[in-house]
């Protein structure tokens, strides 16, 4: 595994794409293969409102995982609305055999809003780390955190807001260096509805990006 | 076997049912079994076979029926509230010895309660939810790969015994996405429906070969005539009062299921051999129950897990034979202890219960500390 984000955890307060990424501790940030958290399971967990694609980006982790000869494990729940309610996606990462399939003590969280923030960021396991998009304010939690501009990144530089969860999965992969790019992109094509691999694919340059500039 | 790939619970099943042979399915989509109809509209056509999309469930299982009595191997799937709403013409098909698979994707009740979350509470209704004394399987998979697997048993045991087979899911294995194998076609096991080589008027279409448990009924449709109704009926399908044939019918459907226990019921058994103390769970919950039983084990706690994966008829003759080294038996069920009612009935002592009613599952921390109260 890559370790290729060493030394960015002094880039605090570096002044990077408008300023706004924050980028803070990850130095120290493995592949899964060498973090196994507690009971030998990588839990990551990608919260956000319905319609925001996170139940999307947990699957494509998963097959990701699968591709690269792990074991994984992906559940979600949610409530009975269709679009706007509080959405979790949940995947399990092991070398063994998964059995309880739910987080217990998230080695990742991505958060998207507010209050998918709020009611996870307290269950991440010390050291663990959190991404959120940079309009969120993290709470005071001992863990490892970055802050881009996701869903601006979606807005702005892929022109399709959908993409969010995408343009996320690209900056997940570029902080936590989980699967070799094209492990990933795979992983991408299997899931997106047909039709929008480009775009999503971009997005998820898009995301890589946005670790780039803030690392840089 | 085929490459991994990352399947839903609930596509799984349709692909299982797929090889089994299904070509018909009709439904009305609820949570959180509506993947199955989704995945059904798709692959079906391709296969040559039929997906409806009815107007409610009363209407979907009356469709299953009707076309399995046309001799296609047919299905439904819902949750809950559907399958409350089928429950009438689930008895009519196990009276009328009509094959079919009811997916039961249970999710929390009663009424329309969380839907998009897990429970186990319709463990009873799938035994007892139509009325009168009536012959029931019911199937209950742990992982999504058993979704697959079991599937094909479901439709075998459908069409050898000629009675209704409940898929009983839950929304942990339904909604959960893991790596999934097919194996290769030729390695499957089939049961195709026996029919009659005789037709015509004169044929009793209920009569029962000798060496055999169901009748041969023919498929409808390809010229012969005979009756089915959801009356008591002699031999010759029509309606009769008679007594001795009242009973003589009943008997023989509740018979075709409880003699045949050793080929209908199976349970898995992990680290019993020398476990003093089991924990009795099924479907998604085992999941919960390994993941503690594991954790106590390398412990040191002498424990194990029973786990029934025919979950009606209960697999008794099994769990019996463990009772005499048990000191402890703890059942773990996402309800208020329904299958604690069948552990205790058939260890003749009470257990211990772990349930969970609210819609979040049962952590495998709650079971390992009633394991571990229990060891000393």
């Amino acid at each position: 595994m890559i370790n290729g984000i060493n030394g960015v955890s002094d880039i605090n307060g570096v002044s990077d794409i408008n300023g706004i990424s924050d980028i803070n501790g990850i130095s120290d940030i493995n592949g899964v293969s060498d973090i196994n958290g507690i009971n030998g399971r990588y839990e990551l967990c990608f919260a956000g409102s319905g319609g925001q694609g996170v139940i999307l980006t947990s699957i494509i982790f998963a097959e990701a995982a699968l591709l690269n000869g792990k074991k994984a494990a992906q559940s979600q729940s949610y409530g009975p609305e269709a679009r706007g309610g509080s959405c979790l996606g949940e995947t399990i990462i092991s070398n063994g055999n998964i059995w309880f399939t739910k987080i217990t003590r998230p080695d990742f969280l991505l958060a998207l809003t507010r209050q998918s923030l709020d009611q996870y960021a307290g269950q991440v396991r010390p050291g663990g780390f959190i991404l959120a998009d940079s309009e969120l304010t993290l709470p005071a939690v001992d863990v490892k955190y970055a802050r881009l501009p996701i869903l601006r990144a979606a807005c702005q530089d892929v022109k399709n807001p959908m993409t969010a969860n995408i343009v996320a999965a690209g900056a997940i992969n570029s902080l936590l260096r989980l699967f070799p790019d094209k492990t990933l992109e795979e992983a991408i094509r299997r899931h997106v509805p047909a039709g929008t691999e480009q775009i999503n694919l971009r997005a998820l340059e898009a995301g890589r990006q946005l670790v780039a500039k803030a690392a840089a | 076997m085929s490459e991994l790939r990352l399947l839903q619970g609930n596509e799984a099943c349709v692909e299982g049912a797929l090889a089994a042979g299904m070509r018909f399915f009709a439904g009305y989509p609820i949570t959180p079994s509506t993947e199955i109809a989704e995945r059904c509209a798709l692959r079906l056509p391709q296969k040559g076979g039929k997906f409806i999309q009815m107007e409610d469930e009363l209407a979907s299982i009356a469709a299953v029926i009707g076309a399995s009595v046309a001799g296609v191997k047919a299905m439904t799937a819902t949750s809950g509230p559907g399958f409350s709403l089928m429950q009438e013409n689930i008895g009519y098909a196990s009276l009328a010895e009509i094959p079919c698979v009811i997916v039961n994707v249970q999710r929390c009740g009663p009424s329309s309660g969380l839907p998009t979350s897990p429970a186990q509470g319709d463990y009873m209704q799938a035994r007892w939810g139509t009325h009168g004394d009536h012959p029931i399987i019911a199937i209950s998979p742990s992982t999504v790969q058993e979704a697959y697997t079991l599937m094909i048993r479901c439709f075998n045991l459908s069409e050898k015994y000629r009675v209704p087979v409940i898929f009983l899911m839950d929304e942990i294995v339904g909604h959960l996405r893991e790596g999934t194998e097919f194996p290769a076609a030729e390695s499957l096991e089939l049961y195709e429906r026996v029919s009659s080589p005789v037709m015509g008027i004169d044929k009793h279409c209920y009569q029962v070969e000798e060496g055999e448990w169901a009748p041969r009924l023919n498929p409808f449709g390809r010229g012969e005539r005979y009756n089915i109704t959801g009356l008591i009926h002699d031999e010759g399908g029509f309606p009769t009062n008679n007594k001795a044939t009242a009973r003589a019918l009943i008997s023989r459907l509740l018979d075709k299921i409880d003699r045949n226990t050793e080929d209908i019921c199976d349970a898995r058994e992990y680290r019993m051999e020398d476990a003093e103390i089991a924990v009795v769970c099924y479907g998604g919950t085992v999941r919960s129950a390994m993941a503690a039983v594991e954790r106590a084990r390398a412990e040191g706690a002498r424990v194990g897990m029973f786990r029934p994966v025919t979950v009606w008829p209960f697999p008794e003759a099994r769990l019996r034979a463990w009772l005499p080294q048990l000191k402890g038996l703890i059942v773990a069920e996402h309800n208020h202890g329904q299958m604690l009612l069948e552990v205790e009935r058939v260890a003749r002592r009470p257990a211990r219960m772990i349930g969970r009613v609210n819609g979040t599952l049962i952590p495998p921390d709650e079971i390992y500390a009633a394991i571990m109260e229990d060891n000393v």
